[in-house]
């Protein structure tokens, strides 16, 4: 409001005031100049009440608020309240606070977070509620058929200003050098409900700062003891490191004995924290949040597919932060894709580089590159070239890689991570069929050789919130690790999937007696020899089950990159094995992770890439790509739901998008590639597998496991290995991030 | 010295501003009369900043003098600090006569709610330790009732009961709540700490003495009061006596009682008190009271 409107509006109400009181007396006191001076309605709330006028019968329908869903699964059980007289329909056991929100009014609070439990300890959330003698805590208090909740009373705001000053008391007033300015929950909050003044004279009082790890900074003495960092951190982190110590004025949240954070989950409570008490450390005053510029995207550090938001300065990658999803991420997201953006500015490749007769590399033009790599790839026998996609890889890249290759006449060509033989006939045979979010329905998972908590920290997340709702029984076969969540440990390896499939094993009563079962495999498990008769036993458990039926599919598979689900969906399958013993001519397109031990002395080794990483060092030719914070790209995530990044940045120096760097490189070669724009090749998709196109759609796979034909083969008896050893550092973006190291440094240490 | 202090910063706070606000306080008001002049006027701009310098240096020096802060708590820290004799590589198990205990105490709950157990186990640790609880024990604490450790520690922390450093062979503890207070329970706690030498929450050298401060402990009726907590007998022997109606002699002469392992009978220190009742015997109700009237029938 502009300060003429205010001074008019003043005017207006002075003299209305002047010369009929009445209609002053009789209008809603909210609207006259807020005043410290207590009037006689706050003293006397039935008289305010009686005074005000009955509630007009046509109210305009409101917008329930942030998009609150009502799901009345019985009709029987709603219950109708009225919100400040407009009447709402709500299901038994919805909390007032939830009431208001489906109103479409916004309640202030600090404590109350609708993933967490309800503490009810920070009181910002009362409301009036007719009949009863005190305001009430709405985020606490359970609705209550016919239920009168009043939000704008004069009791309502008095109580909120009066919550605001006593949690103003002992708040430091550091707003301008605090990293949350801007987006402070209490900030706004008293902005909008508190009052212009304390009337606190002591002194302020000062906590001692926690040290939490690398990730989380901590300035105590901004925390407000809401105790969100606490239930998440036992509830969703499933870490019980944190905890309110002490009580009154000496209240603070802590470890009491030294230890850091260690959850993979640890940087959402930057994002809980209502105050600026926990902030990121690695952004700490690097930026206000109003300088940034956010760009919906989502994450390829895993094949999770969280759904996050890059905020970037100018050229530069400030932070990531989670966007709400509820079908993958809800609101969380795993440390590495909070954290691994520093990665996204070090050892990048800039420019197109060559190496010489010296074994340096000489950096030279786009032009001089690429016709260089033209003229070996037609040196080379067709059958010689190989062509393997990184687990970064976009769809769009593969799918030009595989044009490629099979136009100079090879089909060698597959994405790290699926080995040489992956199973890519059946789409069921790699995706996660439950889905991400179906997980929750499950009552039984049997997790086969792979560790989820390191593999795909959200799907963990999902199937820890599952066991503690219902607790659900976890079966695990593979190496001991850590969960954050009860669990059997079933065995280490095919000797007690054995079991299990031929009925033996005691685990299996509880499989028989599931409603839902969901076996989870472990993508590590295709890198085996004898995978297939791995993947028949998990089917003939499967079978015993019943875990694949119309109504449910368990038989999942976990995936490990971002990259491995849309390149099965591609067809990047290799004709023949033994293909690196016998290549001449190698395009790596970001693939680091796959071992070149066996790989000819005299191949010529093509790196396309981001990141100066492992392969680098074998490369003779270098052509600089853009990562996935800088391109447009079509990715496919484990249970098969297609999503897309967004360019937030510009590329540095003289990198290209991964397909176009290959469709020069076809032209050059002489074999062009019939597209140049970004729609053109997703149609060569469309041709190829059309779900890549069904943006933010999760495509299921329509044929069930069990029309796969019975196959034998014998099954070693080497215990199942683990796939990720070290969380943090997983892909090149990761590996030269500075703050994932100091997190594998410090975080790991046993 | 607390007090004080307090009411420095306030009075400086209130003098600098201007405005009616400031008005309202009482003790503001107070003193810019007996400071400045007599009326309820304002005194002048110059004046005001004259006195808000003053009072500035008056702060400084309060802080000069107490390297404490205006917060000084009857427990000790919120958090741990390792050393060498509480720190969570310290053995620590419940003794073999206090596991029974533990077993009988975690009978008389539920077992799927034996984390209610954790106030009488951790009681019993402190008492197994001789009055402190080493961070060792905590865990062992919580690993018996099967709860994360900072479970447990939360609840040691919250009550002050707990003692997370080591304590004397007597823990003397001062009541430090309004009533108390105003019966001069500083006074008490000033007369202890000076006769046994020590800081709050310090130990004497020879390991007998220390003393801390508590809230109420309901005994308001004969304030000021101490709690002794001896641990000199282990366990078993283990007592928590209140001696109210002390005075700043008479504390002393508790403490010096307990150190020639006289046995005193706990309660009122005042010989002229029986218990919680008035000085010098009754002085109400000297007589068989009537019974009420409506049970006389022919009465009323
Ligand atoms: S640190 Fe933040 S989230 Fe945790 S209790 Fe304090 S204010 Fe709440
Ligand atoms: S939100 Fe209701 S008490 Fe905090
Ligand atoms: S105030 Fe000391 S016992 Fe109540």
């Amino acid at each position: 409001m502009g300060l003429g409107l205010l001074a008019s509006r003043t005017l207006r109400t002075t003299t209305i005031l002047s010369k009929s009181p009445r209609i002053f007396a009789s209008q809603d006191p909210s609207n006259a100049l807020r005043s410290i001076v207590s009037t006689p309605e706050l003293q006397n709330p039935e008289a305010a009440a009686a005074a005000q006028p009955n509630p007009t019968p046509d109210l305009p329908p409101r917008t329930p608020v942030a998009g609150a869903r009502v799901h009345l699964p019985n009709p029987d059980d709603a219950i109708e309240v009225f919100v400040d007289g407009y009447p709402v329909k709500i299901p038994k056991g919805m909390t007032v606070l939830q009431a208001c929100e489906v109103a479409g009014v916004d309640i202030p609070r600090f404590c109350y977070h609708s993933r967490l439990s309800i503490a009810g300890n920070c009181r910002m959330c009362l409301v009036e509620v007719e009949k009863s003698p005190k305001p009430v805590a709405s985020c606490a208090m359970p609705a209550l058929p016919g239920m009168k909740i009043k939000t704008d009373t004069p009791v309502a705001k008095k109580a909120r200003e009066g919550v605001m000053e006593f949690l103003l008391m002992n708040h430091p007033l550091d707003c301008p050098i605090c990293d949350q300015g801007g987006e402070c929950d209490l900030q706004d909050q008293s902005m909008a409900f508190g009052s212009d003044r304390g009337r606190f004279t002591e002194m302020k009082r000062s906590v001692v700062d926690k040290n939490l790890g690398p990730l989380v900074k901590t300035v105590m003495t901004r925390c407000i003891q809401c105790t969100r960092c606490v239930r998440f951190a036992t509830e969703v982190a499933g870490v019980q490191d944190l905890g309110m110590l002490g009580r009154g004025s000496g209240e603070e949240i802590g470890t009491y004995v030294e230890k850091l954070m260690t959850s993979e989950l640890s940087g959402n409570v930057i994002d809980i924290c209502p105050v600026g008490a926990l902030t990121s450390k690695p952004f700490a005053f690097k930026a206000r949040n109003w300088e940034l510029k956010g760009t919906e995207s989502i994450d390829v550090t895993d094949a999770v597919g969280s759904n996050i938001r890059i905020d970037s300065r100018g050229p530069e990658v400030m932070r990531i932060l989670p966007r709400l999803n509820e079908d993958i991420n809800e609101e969380w997201i795993s440390d590495k894709t909070r954290f691994c953006y520093d990665g996204l500015k070090r050892q990048r490749l800039n420019d197109p580089m060559i190496r010489g007769p010296d074994g340096r590399f000489k950096t030279v033009s786009w032009r001089d590159a690429l016709a260089v790599v033209a003229e070996i790839a037609h040196q080379v026998k067709p059958e010689e070239i190989v062509g393997i996609a990184g687990q970064l890889s976009d769809a769009e890249s593969m799918m030009a890689l595989k044009d490629f290759l099979n136009k100079m006449g090879s089909n060698n060509v597959w994405c790290e991570g699926n080995d040489m033989h992956p199973c890519a006939d059946l789409r069921s045979g790699y995706l996660l069929n439950s889905s991400i979010g179906g997980l929750e329905k499950a009552d039984v998972f049997l997790l086969v050789g792979t560790q989820p908590r390191v593999e795909a920290a959200m799907v963990n997340a999902r199937i820890r919130k599952t066991v503690r709702a219902t607790h659900a029984k976890v079966g695990y076969i593979g190496p001991a690790t850590d969960f954050n969540y009860d669990h059997q440990h079933l065995g280490t390896g095919p000797q007690t999937l054995l079991e299990i499939a031929e009925g033996r094993h005691p685990f299996c009563s509880a499989l028989l007696n599931a409603k839902n079962p969901a076996i989870i495999v472990g993508a590590g498990l295709f890198e085996r020899k004898d995978k297939d008769a791995i993947f028949y036993a998990v089917e003939t458990i499967a079978k015993l089950g019943k875990v694949v039926r119309s109504d449910w599919n368990g038989l999942n598979v976990l995936l490990r990159n971002a990259a491995q689900a849309a390149a099965l969906d591609l067809g990047l399958v290799p004709e023949s094995g033994k293909n690196i013993e016998s290549a001449k001519f190698l395009y790596l397109m970001g693939a680091d992770d796959v071992n070149l031990d066996k790989l000819p002395d005299d191949a010529f080794v093509v790196y396309q890439g981001h990141h100066g990483d492992r392969s680098v060092y074998r490369a003779n030719v270098i052509f600089p790509a853009s990562a996935f914070s800088e391109k447009e790209g079509t990715y496919e995530n484990t249970e098969g739901c297609t999503q897309q990044t967004l360019p937030a940045v510009p590329t540095v120096g003289d990198a290209r998008d991964d397909w176009k760097i290959i469709r020069a490189l076809s032209e050059v070669a002489g074999m062009q590639l019939p597209y140049d724009t970004p729609g053109a090749i997703r149609s060569r998709i469309k041709t190829v597998a059309p779900n890549l196109l069904h943006m933010d759609e999760r495509d299921p796979a329509t044929f069930s496991a069990s029309l796969k034909p019975d196959f034998c083969q014998k099954m070693s008896l080497t215990a199942f290995g683990t796939t990720v050893e070290n969380f943090y550092m997983t892909d090149p973006i990761t590996r030269a991030s500075k703050i994932m190291a100091q997190c594998s440094a410090l975080l790991l240490k046993k | 010295m607390r007090t004080t202090h307090h009411a420095n910063v306030r009075s400086f706070r209130l003098s600098t501003r201007s405005g009616p606000f400031s008005l309202l306080h009482p003790q503001n008001l107070l003193h810019i009369s007996s400071s400045a002049s007599s009326s309820a006027h304002f005194p002048p701009k110059k004046m005001l900043a004259r006195l808000a310098s003053k009072r500035l240096l008056e702060i400084r020096q309060v802080f000069r003098q107490s390297p404490q802060t205006s917060r000084s708590l009857s427990t000790a820290l919120n958090y741990h600090i390792d050393s060498p004799d509480n720190n969570p590589d310290v053995p620590w198990e419940f003794s073999d006569a206090n596991k029974e205990k533990v077993k009988e105490i975690i009978s008389h709950y539920p077992s799927n709610y034996k984390q209610s157990a954790v106030i009488p186990l951790l009681d019993l640790a402190q008492q197994q330790q001789g009055g402190w609880l080493p961070v060792s024990a905590m865990n062992a604490v919580a690993k018996v009732i099967e709860v994360a450790p900072i479970r447990v520690y939360e609840v040691a922390t919250f009550y002050s009961m707990f003692n997370r450093s080591k304590v004397g062979k007597y823990h003397l503890l001062v009541c430090g709540t309004t009533p108390c207070m105003i019966r001069g329970s500083r006074e008490i706690e000033d007369a202890l700490l000076k006769h046994l030498g020590v800081k709050r929450n310090e130990v004497t050298k020879d390991g007998l003495f220390s003393v801390g401060e508590m809230e109420c402990m309901g005994c308001c009726v004969n304030a000021p009061m101490i709690t002794v907590a001896d641990y000199s007998n282990g366990s078993e022997g283990y007592t928590y006596n209140y001696y109210e109606d002390v005075t700043p002699k008479r504390v002393v002469e508790i403490v010096e009682m307990l150190r020639r392992g006289e046995k005193l009978p706990p309660g009122t220190q005042n010989p002229l008190r029986t218990k919680s009742g008035p000085e010098g015997g009754n002085t109400t109700l000297l007589s068989e009271p009537k019974p009420p009237p409506c049970r006389d029938l022919d009465a009323c």
